[in-house]
């Protein structure tokens, strides 16, 4: 019996990534390290994903020792752990009812999202945040996941239609997953990647001769891009979807990390309720954050949280029911407490708390994407917020006829050679749904380790002859370079 | 009636309905399987490993027994970034993958497992939930349909409706202590094939909410009727761990299947599910299960794992106590007497929580228990009086427990029981004064019920 039938066409239709492809090389290529193969490295450095734990960042101490005394109690009553710790975690065990093993409430236990309207509030300087609206998520991928649910139910015709940005993380395919459609808007690769409302305007007129558009979706800080938005552009927005009766739905995820002089990052709930009515009252606004990325960076540990403004009741009522059929983790949302309610001056765990904040992140996007900007054949936007580098690759032409020779894009080709010559797994642009004709990868900016070196490794494949040959070991070409690096 | 509940209580202690006088001050919930909530305590192997993974510096710490450090740098290892915190592959860290291989085959006396088959999701209900998205037609397509036994478990029926596949039960046997009937099965496909598409059998083994452990040759009818109507296993196996009923022997789907040889191990296609939240760890709030597909093809996979990228991985704490679960400390390690005492124990009570409760219930005039040999579910046939009968008189008989007595148990027309019998759904967990309490006023109640109806007032249908 073809098994092929079994399948729902919906599913078929979901794009294979081309980041699945270079996941299974990187397996295949470590399988091979270690039955002995010779390689010019020693190991794969994935920075495809949002693992910065893997390449070099500290989980937060902090963070991590009060998680283990709630799993393991007896470590608060012992003197190992900082004091701040143990009451910590004395507090937040009796809030989760003894136990990281109970069932969490569906929408999360009530103390956690008391927790997360309040930091909300402090963040929003006094922009009112009730916890009525806070549903605890698995991270921001979840948190769209339940939104798009929420919006596609059941076979309609036409289709419902998401304004989606491009370049964007998977482009499309959380939505096409769920029934819905994804249409695209193109951020302005050649201003640091904006938003123009007209952009916008183009594509919300395109959509509707195709499907029913009811939502917009932006991603700020940006990602990959790393563009902030003013308050100028989020104002625009939200006169954009006001006017046109949009639902805004708002991945903030990389709130925590601003990198570019004098950068703010203000939230649109913030933006909303400062422009006050007609908008504040009537624009339907669903925000998304996490501890999956920033200096948490605890992806694994499922915690995230989404917040409704302006959301008819019935909906959240309907939402409720809808993810009743989820369990959510009680440890993620120890993470999230944590991150949401981080120490203060005073506290005995405090110091290394900041140090370990200065220390990361911020310097090395920095230094990486000044790097990176100044080599021939690579061009970068500025990155002002969240920790991915987005450059863009300008292919030599015999590169660019390799890869269609051998039925690849030219983008997932190059990070197909990088991945087998180096060891280094970065993203191919054109999973983020840029068009044909111009190139670009993406990757997490490695917090500690040496930028320089594989920034260099990058350098010899739009250098060197290294796409059309593949003997060249990788120290001859490091030595063609004489960098001033150290 | 599930939702009655969720709107109105929470696991807080607050009193419900403000301003009402109650007799009571706390809800009780007898019907959601929540051991450690109701003081059942965790595996303490378990909270110690997990506790070194997250801050490795206890692995230095020689307070935790040696085989618990080795076990915690095993499982740092097999991270990403040697860190809880990093995502995994969208079907779970290839290492636990292998360990759930390998005691699967060990379980199976020896039957193959391939890792790649293995993909952990977040909780059984997530895996299935992805199962049927799979498995479900589109708009234009005729419905495609699932057999589902009845009584289900009472999340399936909202699982199914979601990806729009049709459910068409086939009745299990009270009166054999819920066996399956092949009759049944045979009247049920006939009645599926003039409505929809039938594509797949749901099967619990052991039984949700019945308890019911299949023997052997039950488990190879299903199997061959299956392979006959050309159609989808999909085994629900999370309370393997939890069959207590003397004498009775559990086995998995994949290894009579094997046994019966190639005709059958060759062509019928199955997909197992085991879960971290049921059995004897009761870890429901990590969150961790797994889903084991057989003989389905390469491409099929792929597409699981499609989706899965799409959905939510299992966090990795749930992850690395899958490994814990599956293969525990063994005889020689310092950890294997604790251990075991404490699975033991957790048995032990489960175990005559779920017989005390099922014998005090049978011994209640109207009610009649079938005794439940795997799982900790109890789940009794009310007779309710002609007067009270109705449209969900269960349903009705329920919330009146719960508004008079502060009392939650689940109606069995959640569980598909509808028109003519009654059932309530239990699941008594841990012995605490609070739960024996509400059983006797469980009993109490009932009673009242019972007697308001041969001279009393006639129930209110709201």
């Amino acid at each position: 019996m073809s098994q092929h039938r079994l399948v729902n066409p919906l599913v078929r239709n979901i794009r294979a990534l081309k980041r699945g492809a270079l996941v299974r090389q990187a397996v295949r290529i470590e399988e091979e390290i270690k039955q002995g193969m010779k390689k010019p490295y020693n190991e794969v450095i994935d920075v495809s994903r949002d693992n910065p734990h893997a390449t070099g960042m500290k989980p937060m101490s902090f963070s991590r020792q009060v998680i283990a005394s709630c799993i393991y109690p007896e470590l608060i009553d012992s003197d190992k752990m900082p004091l701040d710790v143990r009451e910590r975690a004395k507090t937040l065990l009796e809030c989760i009812g003894g136990s990281v093993g109970c069932y969490s409430d569906t929408i999360g236990i009530p103390i956690m999202r008391d927790s997360v309207s309040d930091f909300l509030t402090r963040r929003d300087e006094g922009v009112p945040s009730a916890s009525g609206n806070i549903f605890i998520t698995h991270g921001s991928d979840h948190g769209f996941g339940l939104l798009l649910t929420m919006l596609v139910r059941g076979d309609r015709s036409p289709l419902v239609g998401v304004l989606t940005p491009v370049p964007s993380q998977d482009f499309g395919n959380a939505l096409v997953a769920s029934g819905a459609t994804a249409v695209p808007y193109y951020l302005d690769g050649q201003q640091g990647w904006r938003l123009h409302t007209e952009e916008l305007q183009r594509a919300l007129r395109s959509a509707r001769e195709v499907c029913d558009p009811i939502a917009l979706y932006v991603i700020n800080p940006g990602d990959p891009t790393g563009h902030v938005q003013s308050r100028e552009s989020m104002e625009e927005i939200i006169r954009f979807v006001y006017e046109e009766k949009l639902l805004l739905f708002a991945n903030e995820d990389h709130q925590d990390i601003l990198i570019g002089e004098g950068c703010m990052f203000i939230s649109y709930k913030k933006v909303l309720a400062e422009m006050g009515s007609p908008f504040s009252d009537a624009v339907e606004l669903a925000s998304i954050h996490s501890a999956s990325k920033g200096f948490m960076g605890e992806g694994g540990l499922h915690g995230g949280y989404l917040e409704l403004v302006n959301f008819d009741p019935s909906v959240q009522i309907e939402f409720d029911r809808l993810i009743s059929l989820l369990g959510l983790p009680i440890i993620g949302q120890l993470a999230l407490e944590v991150m949401l309610n981080p120490l203060q001056p005073g506290e005995p765990s405090y110091e290394q708390y900041q140090e370990h904040i200065r220390e990361t992140l911020v310097h090395n996007v920095t230094r990486a994407f000044e790097v990176l900007d100044s080599l021939p054949g690579i061009s970068c936007e500025p990155i002002n917020g969240g920790a991915s580098m987005f450059p863009r690759l300008h292919l030599p032409h015999i590169a660019i006829h390799q890869a269609k020779e051998e039925e690849k894009l030219p983008d997932f080709f190059y990070c197909s050679r990088l991945l087998e010559q180096t060891g280094l797994c970065v993203c191919p642009g054109s999973d983020l749904g840029l068009p044909e004709g111009t190139y670009h990868i993406r990757y997490k900016a490695p917090p500690t380790l040496n930028t320089n070196v594989f920034i260099i490794l990058l350098l010899l494949f739009i250098t060197s002859p290294y796409l059309q040959s593949e003997n060249r070991p990788v120290s001859e070409c490091l030595n063609f370079l004489k960098l001033p690096y150290n | 009636m599930y939702d009655y509940l969720q709107s109105n209580f929470s696991h807080d202690s607050s009193p419900p309905f403000q301003g009402v006088p109650k007799t009571f001050s706390r809800v009780v919930d007898l019907c959601s399987f929540d051991p450690q909530r109701e003081g059942v305590p965790p595996i303490t192997f378990l909270q110690q490993v997990l506790a070194v993974c997250f801050y490795p510096e206890l692995l230095s710490d020689e307070n935790f027994a040696l085989d618990v450090r080795q076990r915690a740098r095993r499982l740092i290892q097999s991270c990403e970034g040697s860190s809880v915190g990093c995502y995994t592959p969208s079907s779970g860290l290839v290492y636990i993958q292998h360990r759930i291989a390998e005691f699967i085959t060990r379980r199976d006396a020896g039957v193959p497992t391939d890792a790649h088959s293995i993909f952990i999701c977040s909780g059984f209900w997530r895996t299935l939930t992805m199962m049927t998205k799979l498995l479900s037609s589109s708009e234009g397509e005729p419905q495609n349909g699932v057999l589902v036994p009845l009584p289900y478990p009472h999340t399936l029926a909202m699982v199914l409706g979601l990806a729009g596949i049709r459910s068409v039960p086939y009745r299990l046997r009270e009166d054999t202590g819920w066996a399956m009937d092949l009759e049944e099965l045979q009247r049920a496909i006939r009645t599926a094939r003039g409505c929809c598409r039938p594509m797949a059998i749901f099967i619990s083994n052991p039984g949700n909410p019945t308890g019911h452990v299949q023997n052997r040759k039950s488990i190879e009818e299903v199997i061959k009727f299956a392979a006959a109507e050309k159609l989808f296993l999909l085994v629900n196996e999370v309370d393997q761990h939890s069959v207590h009923g003397s004498g009775i022997q559990w086995v998995s789907y994949k290894k009579v299947l094997f046994d019966m040889g190639p005709k059958y191990w060759e062509g019928v296609q199955m997909a197992s599910f085991h879960s971290l939240s049921n059995g004897l760890m009761g870890e429901c709030g990590l969150r961790a299960g797994y889903m084991e597909l057989v003989n389905v093809d390469k491409e099929v996979m792929i597409f699981a794992e499609t989706l899965l990228n799409m959905d939510i991985s299992s966090p990795v704490p749930g992850q690395l106590a899958l490994d814990i679960l599956l293969n525990p400390p063994q005889p020689s390690e310092p950890s294997y007497d604790l251990y075991t005492q404490e699975i033991l124990t957790n048995l032990a009570t489960l175990t005559e929580n779920a017989l005390r409760a099922h014998d005090f219930l049978n011994s209640l005039p109207g009610m009649s228990c079938q005794p439940a040999v795997g799982g900790f579910y109890v789940y009794p046939r009310v007779d309710l009086p002609a007067e009270a009968a109705g449209v969900e008189a269960d349903v009705l008989y329920c919330q009146e427990l719960l508004e008079e007595q502060g009392v939650c148990v689940g109606a069995g027309s959640e569980n598909g029981n509808t028109g003519g019998e009654y059932h309530l759904r239990l699941d008594p967990s841990s012995n605490t004064p609070t739960r024996k309490h509400a059983l006797v006023r469980l009993g109490a109640f009932h009673l009242r019920f019972l007697d308001s109806y041969s001279c009393g007032p006639h129930l209110e249908t709201p």
